[in-house]
């Protein structure tokens, strides 16, 4: 066993265990733009990783191949110690890992409750015609799948909004709706892509406080994008920071900050 | 009350099931377009083409006789049985669900991510293809459609209503009108609770919501395009058989998908509820316009009547009955 696959404890006493996604020697292109140039990172079991970097870097891209929008043209992927064949996004959701969009991707027409519902998609096992002539087992089913979407509706603070359909909210209700998707799926991975971006420094705390939670209390392994560095350095255990496609840096908050790659990056680079 | 209510009566009862049949040819148009974005002009011939399989399974027609005898000089046509009814209509639907398979993996999977235009153009390939498809695998001559449901007026009500009023000889109802709105009353409701209240429906509503989020909570949107040409099918072939049970399997079966366009524009291209009430307004519009005006300005209203009232509808209403309202982002 090599060092990558101990486990340790952090500060605050969460164990971080051994790496449950790892993508290696990644390139993607599109046509003549190579958007992930060969880029390796891992994500531990339980920890809150976050990936960073100017506009354009290639993080949505990143995340879009490990939940299977784009193949990459090189490169493996590794997800519980196994390599994956090229998959549907729908065949790599059933295996647990759900995500959220840079650009909030709900079912607009439906409520809040019915949009955090198809969250359960994955685990409705019953087929339609058993629920046609049997119906126990159905029933039993969509209770429990109840109960775990009121959960994730208490957890995220969301009771009020229910029933709304969800085009009628403020942008910062969709975002956590949004989130309260992805954990209705109960993911063994969890991808967000900036998760806070156009909220104000209030929605922010509140979606900080979420993922910290997430994390903490379903022990939730997450990857998340982000552009305020204050937020990165607060919640992540680890950050890999990616410029025009490339890893140039990957560590603790710490160690990233004083790295003088991403220093460099961050400042010869003006962005929003 | 007097003779002319009940006729009046009368005239909105028979809009009322023309407009039912409407809504059903709507819905199959409305199924896709929610799903897949796809204006399916196949649809009126996917009706013709049900129901010449139909007619074809049922009276043990040879598949491509013509087409088998002229290369092998045979002189095939009949296999000699008959095929139950209800059989031969489980077997058209089974050949309906084939075609949405092949319709998927041989054409919409190709498509992914094509502006509409070019999906709308594939269908009206397809179009073409079914028709002389149809008429090579069945032939082209017109066939008489027997389901065996009761044909004519309905007697029974004729008399029992027949002293309501002076000068009132009771309403006359087309029994083959009274079934085929039974039917797609039947129909329409389950497939409202099919799609509100089961897995797969709510797959289909996610999916025509938004395709991505669909894929990412682990929808198969390969699987959702077969489901919902497979229920378009199936509307399809009820469809081709009241039109066909009542009017005889011909070309101009597959018209009928032009009397769904004026119910489209009234409910929007994406609401079953608009599809329905939209069928409803059209049909009974049509029959109220010909009683009251028709004799009037010479008759043959229907024909045209339902495009004015649609059009009319689109100037004030651009987004139909039940849509949102459409407000540009600028
Ligand atoms: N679907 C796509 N088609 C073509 N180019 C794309 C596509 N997605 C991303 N790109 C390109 O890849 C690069 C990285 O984009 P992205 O991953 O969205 O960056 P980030 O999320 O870091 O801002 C950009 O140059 C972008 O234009
Ligand atoms: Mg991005």
């Amino acid at each position: 066993m090599n060092a990558t696959a101990e486990s340790y404890v952090t500060e605050d006493g969460r164990t971080i265990g051994a790496p449950v996604m790892e993508v290696k020697n990644i390139t993607l292109k599109f046509g003549g733009v190579t958007a992930i140039s060969n880029i390796s990172f891992d994500i531990r079991e339980g920890e809150i990783r976050a990936i960073i970097g100017p506009n354009g870097a290639g993080k949505s891209s990143m995340l879009n191949v490990i939940n299977g929008f784009y193949h990459p043209q090189e490169g493996e992927i590794w997800f519980h110690g196994e390599k994956r064949k090229p998959m549907k996004p729908y065949q790599i959701a059933q295996q647990g890992i759900a995500r959220t969009f840079q650009n909030i991707a709900l079912f607009k027409g439906m409520s809040t409750l019915d949009n955090i519902m198809t969250g359960r998609f994955t685990h409705m096992k019953t087929n339609m015609l058993k629920q046609a002539i049997w119906k126990g087992p159905a029933e039993r089913e969509e209770s429990l799948n109840r109960d775990i979407v009121e959960h994730v509706i208490d957890f995220l603070e969301i009771q009020a909004i229910r029933k709304t359909p969800v085009g009628r909210l403020p942008y910062g209700l969709q975002k956590r709706v949004e989130l309260g998707r992805a954990l209705a799926a109960q993911p063994k991975l969890l991808l967000l892509d900036e998760p806070m971006a156009g909220m104000n420094v209030e929605e922010k705390e509140d979606m900080s406080r979420f993922i910290l939670d997430v994390n903490d209390e379903f022990g939730t392994t997450i990857a998340l994008i982000e552009h305020d560095m204050g937020v990165v350095m607060d919640i992540s255990d680890r950050v890999v920071v990616l410029d025009y496609g490339k890893k140039i840096g990957d560590g603790t908050p710490d160690e990233v900050r004083n790295n003088q790659d991403v220093i460099d990056a961050y400042l010869g680079v003006a962005h929003d | 009350m007097s003779a002319d209510f009940f006729y009046t009566v009368e005239v909105i009862i028979n809009g009322l099931m023309t407009g039912v049949m409407y809504s059903l040819v709507a819905l199959g148009f409305v199924l896709i377009f929610k799903a897949s974005g796809v204006f399916n002009y196949a649809q009126g011939v996917m009706a013709l083409f049900a129901a010449m399989t139909l007619v074809g399974i049922q009276t043990g027609q040879v598949p491509f006789a013509h087409l088998i005898n002229t290369i092998f000089g045979t002189h095939l046509h009949k296999f000699g049985w008959e095929v139950p009814t209800l059989l031969a209509i489980l077997l058209a639907l089974g050949v309906m669900i084939l075609f949405a398979f092949i319709v998927e993996r041989y054409i919409l999977k190709h498509l992914v991510n094509q502006d509409p235009i070019i999906l709308f153009m594939a269908t009206i390939g397809l179009a073409y293809f079914m028709e002389g498809f149809g008429d090579l695998m069945w032939g082209s001559e017109i066939k008489n459609l027997d389901v065996g449901l009761p044909q004519g007026g309905n007697i029974w009500l004729e008399n029992a209503t027949s002293d309501w009023a002076d000068g009132f000889y009771g309403f006359y109802l087309d029994n083959l009108d009274m079934w085929a709105t039974a039917i797609a009353v039947v129909l329409v409701a389950s497939l409202i609770v099919f799609s509100n209240y089961t897995k797969t429906g709510r797959a289909l509503r996610a999916v025509a919501d938004d395709n991505q989020a669909a894929l990412s909570v682990g929808i198969s949107l390969r699987t959702i395009w077969v489901i919902v040409w497979s229920l378009a099918g199936f509307v399809a072939l009820v469809a081709g058989i009241m039109w066909g049970a009542k009017s005889g399997v011909q070309f101009s079966l597959s018209l009928i998908a032009l009397k769904a366009l004026p119910v489209l524009m009234l409910g929007g291209f994406t609401s079953i509820p608009g599809a329905i009430v939209g069928g409803m307004i059209i049909g009974v519009g049509e029959k109220l316009f010909e009683f009251a005006v028709g004799p009037y300005i010479g008759g043959a209203t229907e024909n045209w009547f339902a495009y004015v009232l649609a059009l009319l509808f689109l100037v004030f209403r651009p987004q139909g009955l039940f849509g949102e309202k459409i407000i540009e982002r600028v």
